[in-house]
Order: C-alpha cells, then structure tokens, then sequence
C-alpha cells in the first residue's frame, strides 16, 4: 500500500456573505474536489499553484485538521480525521508563516519538551539533535529565545523540530518564503540529505520554483481545487510546450537568421534570440546557424518553468493535461 | 490647531473599538449591578454612611463604572503608546518633533476620553437609571460643573499614567511598576469603595490624594455632595494636581531626552 | 476534556504537568519581575476584602451576615476561583490561538489540544489569589463560631473541590465560545470574575430570582453558598429546600459535561470549518 493514498477527496465550505443591504446569500466554495494521488515512501512531492488552489486545505486534511468532506484519505495506513493523534506520532509538519516552536522559550527548550511530549528515546533524541544542530548551523542559536531569532534561523530551528521525532513523512508548508537565496540552498541540502539518510518523504508546497527544481522529482500542480498536472518535473516542461533559446551573437547585423527547426522570437543588433521546441537537442539548430552565418558567440536558455507554470495556470483545468492520459480517470 | 486635530483624530481611532466598546459596556453594567445590591445591603444597615443615603450610593456605583474606561483608571489611554513608544525606540522621533510631547499626548488622551464618555460613560448610567432609581442633576450649570471636572480628572490620571510610562526609559520590566499604579488606582480612586466610607483618620488621607481627582471629586459635583464653593474648591483641587504632575511629567521628559541623547535612541 | 481522536487523559495530564513546569521555570528565571507580579496579584484581587473591611466600620452586618461569615464566603469563593484560573485560566486565549495558527500547530502534536491551551503561558503568580483567598478562610474559621463535626469537614472540602470545579467548567465553556465569535471573552468574564464578585457577598443582598438564577441556571450558589449554609448553620433565607446543600457535586458534574460537550462540538466545529 502507497504511503499515502488519497481518492476522490473534496472539501467543500459554505461561506455567508451579504448580498444586497440585508440579505445573505450562502456560497459554496469548493477548495478541494475530487482528488486523487498516491504518494510512495521516500517520494520527494511539489505541491503547487496559485494561492486559494487548494494547497494549504489539503495539506489540512492530510495532517488531520480539517476533516473532509467526502473520499478516502489514508496516510500511513491510518484515517487522519479518525486517529489525528496517532497519525501525529509519524508526521512532522513545518509552517511556513508560524512557528511551531514556543515563542519565548529557548531553542534548547522548545526541543526538550518536543522530546518529552513525543516520547523520543533520550539516546535517538540526542543523536538526532547532533545531527540537525550541525547540517543547520543551529549551534550558536540553542539559547537564544524563539522570538530573537532571524526568520531563516526560526525556519531552521522549526525543520529540525519537526524531525527530531523521525517521522516517516515530513509535510512543509512554504519553507523557504522570505528566506535569502543562500539560506534557502542550505535548507534544500538539508531536506536531501534528510530524504537520501533517513528515508522520509517530503510533501512540499511552495510558490518558489527554484524548490521544485532542486528537490522535487515529482510535481504535482492543483488549481480551483483539481490536480491539473501529476507527474515529473521533465514531463511539466513537454507540458506547457515550452522552448529553449539559443542566443546567437553574430559578427555583423543581418537580417533575421532562417534556418529549419527554429524561430526568430528577437533581433537587436547583432544579437538574435532563435526558440526551438524543448525537447528538440540544440545540436542540429546550432550546426545550421554556423554553417550560414559568421557567429561570434552562442548561448542556450532553458526554458523557464515560470512560464511554464504560467501557462498551466492560465489554461486552468480545462483537461488538458487529461486529455494526455496524465491523469487517472477522464475529464470531469 | 494642531491640538484639537491630534484630540480629533485620537477619537476617530478608539471609535474603531466597537466590539470591545459594547462587550466592555456589558462587564460594566454587570458589575454595576451586583455592587448596586451590595451598596443598598450597607446603606439599609447604615442609612447615612459616609454622609450618603442610598441613591447618592448607588449613583456613585453607576457614574463609577461608567468612568472607568474614560478616566482610564488603569490603562487604555495614550500613555499606552508611550510606553511601547520607549520600548522599541520609537519615542526619540516624538521628542524631536517641533511639537510639546505632553501636549501631543494629552490632546490624544482628550480625544478618546471624548469617545469613552460618550459611549462607555453614557451607556451604564443610562442602564443603571433604568434599572435602579439613581439620582440626577437639577441644575444645568452641574452638569456643566461635571463635565469639567471629568475632564480634569482626566488630565490627573494622565498626568500619572505618564509618569509611569515614562519610568520605560530607565526600568527594563515595567511589570512592577505597572502593577503597584494599577492597585493604587484601583483603591485610591474609589472603585472598590466610595472613598467617604473610609473611617479617619484614612478619609482625610486619601480625599487628599491625586486619585480622588479621578471620579470622587466628580461624583460629588454630581450628586450635589459639593456645591456652591465646595465645586469650586473641588475643581482647584483637581487642577491643583494637574499642574503638579505635568510639571513633574515635563521634567522626568527633560531627564529623559538627555538620556536619549546620549545613548542615541 | 481529551479530544476525540485518541489521546488519554492520564497522556494529557502529564503533558500538561511538562509544559506547565517549562512555563513556572521560564518565569522563575525572571525571579523579580515574577515575585512582584505574584504579589501585585495578591493585592489587586485582595482589595475587595478591604472594601468589605472599609464597608463594615460603617455597619455591623450585611444581608444579615456578620464579618466572620462573610469573611468565609469571600474565602472559600476567592480560593476556587484561584485554583481554577491558574489550572484552566488560560483557556480564554483560545480565540487568539485560532487567530495566529497557533491552535493548528497544537493540533499536530501527539497530545489534546485542551490541555495544551490550558498550559500555554502557565502562570503560577495567580497564586497570588489563593493566597489571599486562603488566609482570608483560615481567619473566618477562627472567628466565626462553627460547630465543627466529620460531615462539615467533609463539606469544607467538597466545597472547595467542587467550587473549583464549577470554575473551571465556566472558564471552557465561555473558551468554547470562542471557536463562534472571538468577541465571547469579555462576556464569559461577566460570569466567571462576574459570578466570583457576586459570591463574595451573602446572597441574601440580592432579590429572590437572582438567588434562583445563580442557583439553576449559573450555578456559581453552589460555589459557597450552599455549603455555608450547611457549615455555618443558617436556615435558607429563601426557603429554597434543604438539600440544595448537598447538591454542589450535582452542579460540579452538570457544568463540567456541558463544558466538555462544547469544547468537543467546538473542536469539531474547528476542524469542519478549518476557522
């Protein structure tokens, strides 16, 4: 059995709004419907899309906080809603915009009580603690205040709590938002090395592409509630029929370059921008270019998954991405 | 002028509050009622206690509750944001101003006296009037009498609430210091208990502290306690320590800016 | 008060017990700051004795009850109100916890969310109302003149068991509001500090129906009131029946289910609205 396993699960709320000077009418959001996926042990997960997809209810429901309105949800083999509290034993969650540390207590503190209220083995405990404190750089921090603490150093001392009970699957909700670039590559390392060591899997939401790229073999994107896209990352890029450039600097200007396989997307100057599809390999467009023209430089672009993302987006769920025979079960 | 738009925008602020208003209207009326019935259990054993009969007590009880939140007894005020202010630092931008720092506050402190009076001071009179027979003015020139002398209780608990805030600039945990002016507030006030209860030689004591300016001197304007010159004597009393607070205010301000210079903010 | 999904209480308890410690020993770093504000709150909650000491140089008795006796109703219902606040006193920050996300990152742990609420910012320097509410006891029981047999000792002490127990069912119940309306403390107050004040004071200063409110429908008569008149051996003022006296247990029980059913229906509330 896949260590999760979620079917047909929706999640529906009625919000009361006024309509008019005394009337209310109630709507019915649907944050989340009918969702399926299965994620196997050890997976590293992107979860993304545009804010009020979905993602943050989902991640709710896996966690056991909010319970659904209708489906199966199973993670671990346990039913978050029924058993929330046996569930928590085996999950580590890490909130992006609030800590689950004790504000005004030291680091060293919120972990001993993190100890005690898991029951970790004083010896594991310890071990694991070693651990994180040296890959996360947490050795000057121990005894400075929760509320003292830099927001990359806070995140930092929230992943590690978060693990310290090895939990088997590790559930992060916009870790690296507001964090400078070279913390965030750190934090990335630290969650690849956690899932290479210790085997847990990582179900990751994130507005920040450059996550996905670095840790995720797996993406899956939900919009207006619905999985619009589930599979690898390579796969999101035949996607959104995205392009590479090849950036041709000429020696002379001249009129825009013609060759088959390629098109002229800019000229400015000597400079030329050629596209070609992405999963075409550049050797042929590039063997072209220097057979008919003097180059004086060249360079490739991959293409940007933000608009990649974008694309996906402004299709929305239209089924496309069904219609590719990506998606268990037809167009809704 | 500045001051009157500094006291009009303070008032715009606090009438934002509305929940808070209605729910802390609700705690005052509840209060109100049960120490109205413990107020009619001593006046029925003593019928002239502390020189007043029954309604005077349970009036005093109502205008009492209602002038906790405009006198700001303990806190509420703009002295709040003073502290805070001195905290993070923020105070140095208020003393370089070109404008009276005491004034500035003082102006804000009216202001949201102002929206407490109008809604926390009328609504529990006006449900205690409904509830219990309490006693009202005759004369127009009382109420007058009363407005004014609310008002300068208001400038002497500022006037104290100032000087505690102000102790932030050299005391790191106010906690003491916040909690020893709340007890002193609460009792010298006359909250827990009219202050003309209290035997001499304690009466004459505490009738003479800063406190009574909060709402015994009022009080008594209202229920006719004082009149003639007994009102006016009342209100230099009142103003009295008003001038000596916010002189004592203006100099610890002094002491302060020096400090603040020299450590830079 | 265990949530539904699987912790036990003795789990609770004793998680409870670890996270109050952290908090008593965080403020016992700050030692002074914690002394003075343990001793503020003695006096802050203790003048309301001293206006009852200022009310009664201008009068002998109230409602038909010397010094002594009051001095045993103040007690007992400043000790069960102490007790409770510093238990479950914290519960009435539930509405900030919602607010801020805390409560979601309460509910990720292998402990109940009430207990966790309830520890959060554990504040022992509430002792400073038992202590005043138990030295307030001691001396009414050497003044007032108490015929003292096994059955009212036992009542001393069912008294203060289950007047604690009916505060700290009021404290949950006015919490569990919250999970609607984030306004609900300040009225909760009204019947917990509310009630405390009310039963300060013999309630024969109050009008018949209010005496049948706070005894059927708020049952904070139960708290003290009940059992002095056991105690103390007063024939009931109201001529309500005898065995009211012994009916505090009943009230404990009616007040602590109903707080526990509404924390319940309020968690699960919580977790069908994810607010």
């Amino acid at each position: 059995m896949a260590l999760i396993e979620v079917q047909d699960l929706a999640r529906t709320f009625t919000v009361r709004r006024k309509a008019g000077r005394l009337r209310r009418t109630t709507d019915l959001v649907h944050a989340v419907r009918d969702l399926s996926f299965t994620v196997e042990r050890g997976e590293m997960v992107g979860y993304i899309g545009p804010n009020g997809a979905g993602k943050s209810t989902t991640i709710k429901m896996l966690t056991g906080i909010l319970v659904p309105t209708s489906g199966r949800l199973s993670v671990a083999g346990i039913d978050p809603s029924r058993h929330r509290v046996e569930l928590t034993r085996r999950i580590g969650v890490v909130f992006g915009q609030r800590t689950t540390l004790w504000w005004d207590l030291p680091l060293r503190d919120s972990f001993d009580l993190l100890r005690r209220i898991y029951r970790v083995d004083t010896d594991r405990h310890r071990r694991n603690l070693a651990e994180f404190t040296e890959l996360l750089g947490l050795g000057d921090l121990m005894d400075t205040p929760v509320r003292q603490l830099s927001l990359g150093q806070r995140m930092r001392g929230d992943i590690a709590a978060a693990l310290l009970h090895d939990p088997e699957i590790l559930y992060l909700d916009e870790p690296t938002i507001g964090l400078d670039v070279v913390s965030k590559g750190r934090l990335r390392e630290f969650l690849r090395t956690v899932n290479a060591e210790r085997d847990v899997t990582l179900l990751l939401t994130t507005h920040d592409l450059q996550d996905i790229e670095q840790l995720c073999s797996r993406v899956m994107v939900i919009d207006h509630g619905s999985l619009v896209y589930d599979g690898t990352l390579g796969g999101l890029h035949d996607e959104g029929s995205s392009s590479r450039t090849l950036v041709v600097d000429l020696v002379d200007e001249a009129p825009p370059i013609d060759v088959p396989g390629a098109q002229v997307a800019k000229v400015e100057g000597p400079r030329q921008w050629l596209t070609f599809p992405a999963g075409a390999s550049a050797a042929p467009v590039v063997a072209a270019v220097a057979a008919s023209y003097d180059v004086a430089d060249l360079s490739i672009q991959e293409p940007d998954i933000e608009d990649v993302i974008r694309q996906i987006y402004s299709r929305g769920f239209s089924g496309m991405s069904q219609s590719k025979g990506l998606l268990p079960g037809g167009p809704t | 002028m500045l001051y009157v738009a500094v006291a009009l925008s303070s008032f715009r602020r606090y009438s934002t509050y509305t929940a808070a208003t209605l729910a802390g209207i609700f705690t005052n009326s509840v209060f109100g009622v049960i120490i109205s019935f413990s107020y009619i259990a001593v006046w029925k054993q003593n019928p002239s206690a502390g020189g007043y009969d029954v309604t005077d007590a349970l009036t005093y009880c109502w205008l009492a509750q209602a002038m906790i939140m405009t006198v700001a007894v303990w806190n509420g005020g703009t002295t709040d944001d003073v502290a805070e202010r001195i905290r993070t630092g923020d105070v140095a931008i208020d003393l370089y101003r070109p404008v009276s720092f005491l004034g500035w506050f003082l102006a804000g402190d009216l202001g949201r006296a102002a929206y407490h009076l109008l809604t926390r001071g009328v609504a529990p009179t006006v449900i205690g009037a409904l509830l219990f027979d309490l006693r009202f003015p005759d004369h127009p020139a009382t109420y007058l009498a009363f407005l004014v002398s609310v008002g300068l209780g208001v400038v002497v608990s500022f006037g104290i609430r100032m000087l505690v805030a102000t102790s932030a600039f050299w005391l790191l945990d106010q906690s003491g210091m916040l909690a020893l002016s709340a007890v002193f507030a609460m009792f010298f006030s006359g909250l827990a208990v009219p202050l003309v209860l209290f035997p001499e030689p304690f009466r004459s004591l505490v009738l003479a502290l800063p406190w009574a300016a909060y709402m015994q001197v009022p009080i008594d304007i209202w229920l006719g306690q004082r009149h003639g010159t007994a009102v006016l004597t009342g209100l230099a009393f009142q103003a009295a320590w008003s001038a000596v607070l916010l002189l004592c205010c203006a100099a610890l301000l002094r002491f302060a800016d020096r400090k603040v210079v020299v450590h830079g903010g | 008060m265990a949530d539904r999904s699987g912790t036990r209480s003795g789990d609770d308890l004793r998680a409870f017990t670890i996270l109050a410690a952290m908090w008593i020993r965080v403020s016992w770093t700050y030692r002074t700051s914690f002394l003075v504000m343990t001793a503020a709150s003695l006096v802050i909650t203790g003048i309301d004795f001293v206006a009852i000491l200022v009310m009664f140089s201008n009068v002998d008795q109230l409602g038909g009850f010397g010094l002594g006796q009051i001095a045993f109703l103040y007690g007992a219902t400043a000790l069960c109100l102490g007790i409770g606040d510093l238990v479950v006193g914290n519960v009435e920050r539930l509405g900030r916890h919602v607010r801020l996300g805390t409560f979601d990152a309460m509910m990720v742990r292998p402990v109940g969310v009430f207990a966790q609420v309830c520890a959060n910012e554990f504040a022992l320097r509430r002792l400073g109302r038992i202590a005043q509410g138990t030295a307030v006891l001691l001396w009414s029981l050497t003044v007032a003149d108490i015929a003292w047999d096994p059955a009212r000792v036992a009542m001393l002490g069912s008294m203060v068991a289950c007047g604690t127990a009916i505060f700290v069912g009021l404290f949950v119940l006015g919490a569990a509001f919250q999970f609607v309306s984030s306004d609900a403390s300040e009225v909760a107050n009204a019947f917990t500090y509310g009630g405390n004040t009310m039963t300060q004071y013999p309630l024969t200063i109050y009008p018949t129906e209010v005496v049948k409110a706070l005894t059927f429908l708020v049952p904070v008569a139960f708290v003290n009131w009940y059992p002095a008149l056991f105690i103390l051996d007063f024939p009931d003022p109201f001529g309500l029946p005898g065995w009211l006296r012994f009916a505090a247990p009943v009230a404990a029980v009616v007040v602590c289910s109903l707080a526990a059913l509404a924390w319940r229906a309020g968690v699960r509330r919580y977790r069908s609205t994810g607010s």
